[in-house]
């Protein structure tokens, strides 16, 4: 089995996290679906989705839970609490859509205040919310360098980039291992970029086998499966596709 | 039947097929609209509802005769999902005397603002096949609607139509316009002759495991050859395939054999019925698909392959044969293995001594009770109070507490979360009367598109190349399947090529065995009736006389060796075989209730430190396999495990996760994706999953969660009937600790690699695939190890 020059190391027990250089930085994959630049002490998450919920429930669609916002700011309190960064980024489709802001009940929005206030926070914009709120704290940017990376919503087209971190894409991946199929969401990476799990409450996936985010890597790209506990390394050609639906 | 019509009582009509219930359901209103005579008012008159569209069509066309022939100017018409918009629209207006429908449509009739114009001149509804109905929700969903008629046209007498079932009180309950059992008078038809029910002795080896049958077809095909028509009837569609191939290869004599199951294309289920009814075939090979139905007079013998799992649906399917009550129904059941046998004895005694399988009462479901709200809402302003009145006295519904009641109502209106969250996206709203009103007509359209409580599996179609759609699968199905994975479907061999859109695309596949075991639809657990039955039967030697000599020997083997389980304990052995450890508890509680059964122990085991690897459940045995071994198996099988351990794998099990979809799509939280709007409304398509989760740890006791429990209690994880067990095996429990395998545990180790195996949690399976790719790469060669060496 040959494994592509960018290998990771393997899982680390003790947290579930792993590890990866990408254009020659270090970075730190973390169970929840974050990414630590630890050098740079700057948490990324991406696709967080606030009020996802609420969205469905405005539109008459559907009923689904309120509590999706408050599941993922607790998510992202802990892990602030948990790793102290410097600064975070998100990267993009922060809220659902524009109306967002506006039905987030007041003690989410109070927490999400503090939250950002505690940080050097940055709103990278994406197709969701191409303007974030501006009255929430943080600043707001259509893409942010960190060293050598570039940290943009969804990855640039036609250019191997030399260490982008994206999100936009939702990818997961699916493994078959006695039989039974499991799939979860993942971190992608072909070393020259990676593309980060949603991290919202709400947010499903789009199988990395999809063409429209298989075309953005080099063939030998790699995962790391989230787990209940930790993250699991697999490199593309023991990746199952998506089933179809309906 | 006459009599109760004339003083305007409902009835309850309890009688075997063949026995001309249909129209005897029928006569009276006949009979009234001739009286009438030229003084005959215009408007619906009697409302017929049937389970199956097909026979609700059929129905229609049988009473043109009668009709015609007592030259009554009579309108009777259909009113299914196939009829055109037009039509329908014209039934509104100028509803037929005689309306032959469904629960969904009536569902969905009821759910316009001119129903009481339609329906207030009812004088009669009859429920046919309404056995098929009573237990599950679609019962649950015509209840509401028959509660909701009576509203309407209080003078609208209700008549049940129902095959032979062991408590006709509890129909009578159900049809009864108080939801008490009030007001209905019970007839009950001549039995006719007793069936003659053979259990096939094979003079091949009756094989320790397995579901199909194969070894006996040799014999099935010589019945087929001698019989008029016949009916084979099989428990899983997978089995009908490969029963329906096995025949056609042997068939020598040519013999018109055909194939019929839930998953074939409409118009070819419809083409093989109307080749039985012109008395075409030889045989068809048929699911429960053929369970109920259409009357084929020609039928003349009915042979069971597989355990029936039931006395009641045994002597229904007996009932399909010879459709005239002064000859007994010709059966004969073919046992696939071992322990069918002994069920399909006991089958055979139930039917003989005429117990039938009773069904544990389970309360109507709350989320067909949100779907009803909603509808009642759309048809025009609701006073919650009436409401409840009005549901409290279909039967189902008849314990409903006024707050389950309340919050359900709250759920139509706001998605009823503690948070209030939704308050400004109501879809009821109060109005200055105090009555609830739907927020806009975008809330009717939603609910007429998601009306309706069955909840397919999603599936694709299959096609023979770009050709013609042979039926169709679940979706679970493809996802283990690569290009050139042969399977046997619609009675042919294909090979899969590829998935494009929502079809599976294939060609004729080359080579005569499937390679790919195929799937499980519609797989029944065993009756707690039967399993009583079986127990007893295992537990007195005495019993064992009329068993064929492989099937003693194996019993006496079994007392030899171990001991029998006894008629009301619970028999544990536990053994050392290869490097692992087996437990095998003879439970015959039915597949579902071991698997939750096995989820549960090997939890318990893990924390014991006994290492379970993994469980297999059948119908009648559970087996785990460890690495240490368990001892205190008193302990082990505590009724406390329904506690806190039950609560904890609740959190995580698929199906309770499956059910919660189901419950979320029927009540409304979720809309149904519909055929040709995948893509448009690719955005309202979730992950059911995640809302589960994310609800389940904000609000645990949100109605839906409670529905959903509820559901699961009986449904796939059939949590009270492990109760009942854990409760009745309490102090007597016998526990043997062997040296080996015993012989009764034989079929159930051998279904090991063959039945879905339940092992470790989701990141052992991640991290065992690791090490497996470590050890590949280490040894560069496949080291399996086999279950049973």
């Amino acid at each position: 089995m040959s494994l592509p020059d960018h290998d990771m190391e393997p899982a680390a027990p003790v947290d579930g996290s792993a590890s990866c250089t990408l254009a020659g930085a270090r970075i730190v994959a973390d169970p929840s679906g974050a990414i630590l630049l630890r050098d740079a002490r700057v948490l990324v998450v991406a696709d967080l989705h606030f009020e996802k919920g609420s969205a469905f429930a405005a539109r008459g669609d559907a009923w689904l839970p309120p509590y999706d916002t408050s599941e993922t700011l607790a998510r992202l309190e802990r892990l602030c609490r948990h790793h102290q960064p410097q600064r975070v980024v998100c990267l993009g489709d922060s809220f659902h859509d524009l109306g967002g802001p506006g039905r987030m009940a007041a003690g989410d929005l109070a927490r999400l205040r503090r939250l950002v206030a505690r940080h050097d926070w940055v709103w990278i914009t994406g197709n969701h919310d191409p303007a974030p709120p501006s009255d929430l704290g943080g600043m707001a940017a259509e893409a942010l360098d960190v060293g050598r990376l570039t940290l943009r919503h969804e990855a640039a087209t036609g250019m191997v980039p030399s260490g982008e971190i994206s999100g936009h894409f939702h990818p997961k991946a699916a493994v078959r291992t006695r039989g039974r199929r499991i799939s979860g969401r993942c971190f992608v990476t072909d070393g020259h970029r990676l593309i980060l799990p949603a991290f919202g409450a709400f947010t499903g996936g789009l199988n990395v086998l999809d063409p429209a985010l298989a075309a953005l890597l080099q063939p030998a790209f790699r995962v790391f499966v989230i787990g209940k506990q930790r993250l699991f390394a697999y490199p593309h050609h023991q990746l199952a596709p998506e089933p179809p639906r309906l | 039947m006459l009599d109760a019509a004339q003083r305007g009582e409902s009835a309850l009509l309890i009688a075997p097929t063949g026995g001309g219930k249909t129209l005897a359901g029928f006569l009276p209103s006949l009979i009234e609209l001739a009286g009438q005579g030229e003084a005959r008012a215009e408007g619906l008159h009697t409302l017929y509802i049937s389970p199956l569209k097909a026979l609700a069509v059929d129905i229609q066309r049988n009473l043109e005769q009668p009709i015609a022939e007592m030259a009554l100017p009579l309108r009777a018409e259909t009113r299914t999902g196939d009829t055109p918009q037009s039509k329908r629209q014209r039934q509104r207006r100028q509803p037929p005397h005689l309306l032959m429908t469904t629960p969904e449509s009536l569902a969905l009739l009821l759910s316009y603002e001119d129903a009481p114009q339609i329906f207030g001149d009812l004088r009669c509804v009859i429920v046919d096949e309404l056995h098929a109905l009573e237990d599950n929700k679609r019962g649950d969903l015509l209840a509401l609607g028959l509660s909701r008629l009576s509203s309407l046209a209080p003078q609208c007498r209700r008549v049940g139509l129902s095959a032979t079932v062991a408590e006709p009180e509890r129909l009578a309950r159900w049809l009864s316009p108080d939801g008490k059992g009030g007001g209905v008078r019970t007839v009950t038809g001549d039995s006719g002759a007793a069936p003659d029910i053979k259990i096939l002795e094979t003079q091949a080896r009756l094989p320790w495991s397995g579901h199909m049958g194969v070894h006996a077809l040799p014999e099935v095909y010589e019945l087929l050859r001698d019989a008029g028509t016949a009916i084979v009837f099989v428990n899983t569609r997978a089995q009908t395939e490969i029963v329906f191939q096995e025949l056609w290869r042997i068939n020598d004599d040519n013999l018109a054999i055909a194939l019929h199951h839930g998953s074939l294309a409409v118009e070819q289920r419809r083409k093989v019925e109307a080749a039985m009814a012109r008395g075409e075939l030889d045989a068809v090979v048929a699911t429960s698909s053929l369970d109920l139905g259409v009357d084929w007079a020609a039928v003349d013998l009915v042979i069971q392959v597989g355990a029936p799992k039931g006395s009641t649906r045994l002597l229904q399917r007996i009932g399909r044969a010879n459709h005239r009550l002064d000859q007994p129904s010709r059966a004969v059941l073919v046992p696939a293995n071992r322990f069918e046998m002994l069920e399909c004895r006991a089958a055979v005694d139930a039917v003989t001594e005429g117990t039938l399988d009773g069904i544990a009462e389970t309360p109507g479901g709350l989320d067909v009770l949100a779907q009803h709200v909603l509808g009642v809402a759309c048809a025009g302003p609701v006073d919650p109070a009436a409401l409840y009145d009005e549901v409290h006295k279909a039967g189902p519904y008849a314990s409903l507490s006024r707050r389950d009641f309340d919050d359900v109502f709250d759920f139509v209106a706001t998605g009823g979360y503690a948070l209030g969250n939704y308050e400004k996206f109501r879809r009821l709203f109060q109005t200055a009367d105090g009555l609830f009103t739907i927020a806009g007509p975008n809330v009717a359209r939603d609910y007429r598109m998601n009306v309706g409580t069955i909840v397919e599996a999603p599936t694709l179609k299959v096609r023979m190349g770009r050709g013609r759609v042979l039926g169709e699968v679940e979706e679970h199905f493809v996802n283990y399947m690569t290009e050139g994975d042969t399977f046997a479907f619609a009675g042919r061999l294909l090979e899969f090529v590829e998935v494009r859109e929502t079809d599976v695309i294939t060609r004729p596949g080359r080579g005569d065995a499937p390679a790919v075991p195929a799937y499980m639809g519609g797989r029944l657990p065993l009756s707690t009736h039967l399993a009583v039955r079986v127990r007893a039967t295992l537990a007195e030697p005495k019993r064992w006389r009329n068993f064929s000599g492989q099937v003693r020997e194996w019993l006496d083997a079994q007392l030899w060796r171990s001991v029998m389980p006894s008629a009301d304990g619970l028999l544990v052995e536990t053994f050392p075989r290869g490097n692992k450890q087996y437990l095998v508890a003879y439970c015959f509680e039915g597949r579902n209730a071991h698997q939750t059964l096995g989820m549960l122990l090997t939890r318990r085991m893990e924390r014991m430190g006994l290492k379970p690897l993994g469980f297999v459940a059948t119908d009648y045995v559970l087996a785990i396999w460890s690495l240490e071994a368990a001892a205190q198996v008193d302990q082990l099988f505590a009724e406390d495990m329904l506690g806190d351990d039950l609560e904890a794998w609740m959190a995580e099990s698929s199906m309770l996760k499956r059910t919660f979809r189901n419950v979320a799509v029927i009540a409304g939280l979720i809309q149904r994706r519909h055929p040709g709007e995948e893509k448009s409304r690719r955005q309202v398509t979730f992950n059911s999953d995640l809302i589960y989760d994310v609800l389940r740890s904000h609000e645990p006791n949100h109605i839906l969660l409670r529905a959903t429990r509820a559901d699961a209690a009986s449904g796939l994880t059939d949590i009270r009937r492990l109760a009942d067990m854990l409760s009745r095996i309490r102090g007597r429990i016998t526990h043997r600790e062997l040296e080996r395998v015993s012989p009764l545990a034989v079929p159930v180790l051998l279904e090991i690699g063959r039945e879905s195996v339940y092992g470790a949690a989701i990141d052992e399976l991640l991290g065992e695939n690791a090490e497996d790719l470590v050890a590949e790469a280490m040894t560069g060669s496949d080291v399996k190890e086999l279950p049973l060496v």
